[in-house]
């Protein structure tokens, strides 16, 4: 089959490799039929995950056609009514992968299943503990290979393929396998009540889900924030007020916007690469102490500092090791909360999926590329440099170029 | 004379200690877990036969015999006198309230002897026994767990 492989910093490649099989009962194989590329993307392609190796298929975000299911595949969920899945079901795939049987898949908190990293160690010795495995994203979180393929193997698909309502698109529903969750489940964590403002940080694809997820969730007003200019129209047309850091100074700005008091939560949805945070030689170090190297994490910082008193700070951008200067006497005086984490996705399939259907929110708005799997290393180029107008690439991996 | 070797390792399980203890009784399944154990042969309710998995010339056996038994909480075993290997272990079952599944302690002790048999073991423990002996104890919860151990092997990748 053809795959999307990491071959060192700001190098992919379509390579021809081995179909996936079955090596777990409770596997399923899945033949994509859309995949995106996703701003983490860009984090391993930028270089900054140094878990990656090269011959890795990058994606996280995919669906497709079930076309094998393991021997242990038996039982449904209520996700999906309890159907058990069948071959030829139709599936969105999360790219967090849960066994659905752990304490934290047990309470709802699937992205920190404990049974589906086969390196934990490795994540042990970074992070303290393990979070689940993800899809082709770097040996840290297992190494799985991803879904910018014609076809991947999922690790527990009786927990985690989710059946898509066939009146819906490809399109509308792609993106309950990561952005869409994200952003809400951001905006889920700004505690909004009714008159709230909401400060975003980054109108990239996570920031364009949690500005309009903020509204579904009964927030008055979102104020957005970014610099690339066709990203803050698509967030205007959101329905949110918008700042350029380039034209203005971000934190007076927002004061003078909310009489003074400061947005009542503010979310970084822009993570660790906004400004040149980086890691080095993690992969080595992990079995010792991490050394790493570390920026400004601006967006946070000025996030924190900018936040109304006994506000709420959302961080669903990624981090991977350590900050520096962090105004954590901001944030104490202040009384503030931190809310954070990688997604629960199967909390949000099915409430997200009935809020497309009933035309709540109809997340193809997204897209601003189609291309061929062929074509994957120009798009992540202008994904990238945002060149085009690039803000959301989906791939075809199964339609002629 | 090789330095003895002793380590623990606790980790918490979502399963009834009765279910952990009756897989972990029956050693011969053990192997399935246990990246450095090819087979466990087990001859009666106190004895059996325990063969690593290393380099050819490497594999290391021994007998081994129970020595504690306490239904669903507690198993202690060792080698027999004369082995190459002079070594012991146990693994103990904790109940935890509000549904928080079972505390699992395992504690192994080597005592390599000097010599072939002494630096193949060590080879095998490796630089680090207490991962390793964590690592097994990871992938008895994911077997107890979820039915299955995760893994990448055998996926398809790009060149190298």
């Amino acid at each position: 089959m053809k795959a999307v492989c990491w071959q060192g910093t700001k190098k992919v490649e379509v390579e021809n490799v081995p179909d996936p099989k079955i090596l777990n009962p409770r596997d399923a194989i899945v033949k994509i039929t859309s995949t995106a590329i996703c701003g983490s993307d860009l984090h391993l392609y930028d270089g900054f995950n140094p878990t990656m190796k090269p011959g890795d298929i990058l994606g996280h975000e995919f669906m497709g056609e079930i076309v094998e299911l393991g021997s242990g595949v038996k039982s449904g969920n209520a996700r999906n009514n309890g159907q058990p899945l069948a071959v030829g079901d139709r599936v969105v795939v999360p790219f967090t992968i849960s066994c659905g049987s752990c304490f934290f898949c047990n309470r709802n908190l699937w992205s920190l299943c404990d049974n589906s990293n086969p390196n934990a160690w490795m994540a042990e010795a970074a992070l303290g503990h393990s979070p689940s495995g993800l899809f082709g994203y770097s040996h840290l979180t297992g190494g799985y290979a991803g879904g910018q393929a014609q076809y991947a193997r999922v690790p527990f698909a009786d927990v985690g393929l989710f059946k898509v309502p066939s009146e819906l698109t490809d399109e509308q529903v792609l993106f309950l396998t990561d952005i869409f969750p994200t952003g809400y489940m951001g905006a889920e964590n700004c505690d909004i009540q009714p008159g709230d403002t909401v400060a975003i940080w980054g109108c990239g694809p996570v920031g364009q889900f949690a500005i309009r997820s903020a509204f579904l969730l009964g927030a008055e007003r979102v104020i957005a924030i970014d610099l690339v200019p066709e990203r803050l129209q698509m967030a205007k047309e959101g329905g949110a007020e918008v700042l350029n850091i380039e034209e203005v100074e971000v934190g007076e700005a927002l004061k003078e916007m909310t009489g003074g008091m400061g947005p009542d939560s503010v979310m970084d949805a822009v993570g660790m690469e906004a400004h040149g945070f980086g890691l080095e030689g993690f992969y080595d170090k992990v079995k010792q102490a991490a050394r790493l190297e570390t920026d400004r994490p601006n967006v946070l910082r000025q996030a924190i500092l900018a936040c109304r008193k006994g506000g709420t700070v959302s961080v669903p951008g990624v981090y991977t090791g350590f900050v520096d200067k962090i105004p954590m006497g901001a944030f104490m005086n202040k009384g503030l909360t931190m809310k954070t984490g990688q997604t629960h996705i199967h909390r949000y399939l099915r409430p997200l999926t009935e809020r497309i259907q009933k035309g709540e929110i109809d997340p193809s708005f997204l897209i601003t590329h189609k291309l061929p799997i062929d074509q994957a290393p120009h798009a992540y180029e202008i994904f990238k440099h945002k060149q085009d107008n690039c803000i959301k690439v989906v791939l075809k991996p199964n339609e002629a170029a | 004379m090789n330095q003895p070797i002793k380590v623990e390792k606790t980790l918490t399980i979502n399963k009834p200690a009765a279910e952990l203890y009756r897989f972990w009784h029956n050693f011969e399944n053990l192997p399935h877990f246990m990246k450095h154990l090819k087979q466990v042969k087990v001859y009666d309710a106190k004895t059996s036969h325990w063969t690593t998995s290393g380099p050819l010339d490497g594999t290391v056996e021994w007998d081994a015999v129970i020595t504690d038994d306490r239904e669903n909480e507690f198993i202690a075993w060792k080698s027999v006198e004369n082995a190459d290997v002079d070594n012991s272990g146990s693994i103990q079952f904790r109940p935890m309230s509000h549904d928080r599944g079972t505390e699992v302690k395992v504690v192994t002790e080597y005592n390599p002897p000097a010599g072939a048999v002494g630096d193949a073991i060590a080879k095998l423990l490796g630089e680090s026994p207490k991962q390793q002996i964590g690592d097994d104890l990871s992938r008895f919860k994911m077997l107890m767990e979820t039915g299955e151990i995760a893994t990448t092997e055998g996926q398809p990748k790009g060149r190298k």
